[in-house]
């Protein structure tokens, strides 16, 4: 039941996800966090932030940890099977066909309309995990690493490995 | 004849074990990676058929990294390529967060630690603010403000204020898409 459960949590985001990986980020919240309640929101964006410091797709390592922090090894295999295999087996079995509507406007229109549902979504997530930093550690605290956090990445264009331990760090001595 | 295949699969396995350890910043920006593996160090393909590749892989939803390496695992070394070209540019990744929350999780109660998790939510939230203002640059590139403003509403409307799960909600415009008149396409089919 639960692996059935882990199934759909990531086959639906990955389904619908349109407009590249981190797409999915708040539609996995909404699964994660939102309906299933496997997760805190403190818990998500601290997995976050480690899969922001990692390379390889955003996707396929929140599936795989989800996976293993709800139901183990095998929790993480099907977590990330549905994040991959669908859209892989349609572009192995489809490939002509896709071929053909590659430059189709209907194709074009499929992620170029889905952008602002994705953006409402960011925008809410944004704010939520405002909300958590705000309960958590004041206000003055979110102020100050939000400010930093934004000069690294925004201004400086820094990897977020910098912000995430920037973060780390200060929340290690000033808000233990 | 088998030792050719054995090799093609480590092959396999080398290049997209690369382009997951060396991909940092997610999906897209891997592309120009598995280019430099595929196409110049191996040749299992040339450009044009990298390029349509690429392209059909965008007419899909999902991670586009895995979606490349899958298929051009596929066509290298069949379903066994498939499978290896996946796994490695995906699982040493998954397994190094594991390995590292798990032993985050672990001194949790630390009163250290707890600080330590309180100080990366603020950084998460510039993350997601950073991502919200991606998509509205893309957006309103694409479709202008006061569309992206609009349906951007609607949908906020739709998933907060009535709580309609997003994937519906989302379903809902991809059919809405494909459903759209196509004007030229008599002409486009005709071409090619």
């Amino acid at each position: 039941m639960i692996y059935w459960e882990l199934f759909l949590a990531f086959f639906i985001p990955n389904i619908v996800g349109y407009g590249g990986g981190p797409a999915i980020i708040p539609l996995i919240e909404n699964e994660v966090v939102g309906r299933y309640g496997w997760m805190t929101s403190q818990q998500f964006a601290e997995t976050l932030a480690l899969g922001n410091t990692l390379p390889s797709p955003i996707a396929t390592k929140m599936a795989g940890y989800i996976g293993y922090d709800v139901a183990g090894i095998g929790g993480s295999a099907i977590a990330t099977f549905a994040t991959v295999a669908p859209s892989l087996l349609l572009m192995l079995v489809a490939l002509g066909t896709l071929y053909r509507y590659r430059d189709s406007i209907k194709v074009k229109s499929m992620s170029q309309w889905v952008r602002p549902v994705i953006m409402v979504l960011m925008a809410y997530l944004t704010w939520s995990f405002a909300a958590e930093g705000v309960d958590n550690a004041g206000w003055l605290h979110v102020a100050i690493i939000g400010a930093a956090a934004t000069l690294l990445l925004w201004r400086f264009k820094l990897h977020p490995i910098w912000a995430v331990l920037l973060g780390l760090i200060y929340g290690g001595l000033l808000l233990g | 004849m088998r030792t050719q295949g054995m090799r093609t699969q480590w092959q396999l396995f080398l290049a997209f074990l690369r382009v997951g350890l060396l991909g940092f910043g997610g999906g897209p920006s891997m592309i120009p990676l598995v280019r430099a593996e595929v196409v110049t160090r191996y040749a299992w393909m040339d450009d044009a058929e990298f390029g349509d590749v690429l392209a059909i892989g965008n007419t899909l939803p999902g991670p586009i990294a895995t979606k490349m390496a899958g298929y051009i695992g596929y066509r290298v070394g069949g379903l066994g390529g498939c499978v290896i070209a996946v796994l490695a540019q995906i699982l040493p990744c998954i397994v190094a967060m594991v390995a590292l929350l798990g032993l985050f999780t672990r001194y949790r109660d630390q009163r250290w630690i707890e600080g330590m998790s309180q100080g990366v939510v603020p950084v998460v939230m510039v993350m997601m603010a950073q991502l919200t203002w991606d998509f509205w640059q893309k957006s309103r590139a694409a479709l202008g403000w006061i569309a992206s403003l609009i349906m951007g509403a609607v949908a906020g409307g739709l998933i907060y204020g009535l709580d309609i799960h997003p994937g519906l909600v989302i379903g809902a415009i991809l059919v809405a898409a494909l459903l759209r008149p196509e004007r030229n396409r008599r002409r486009k089919e005709a071409s090619s």
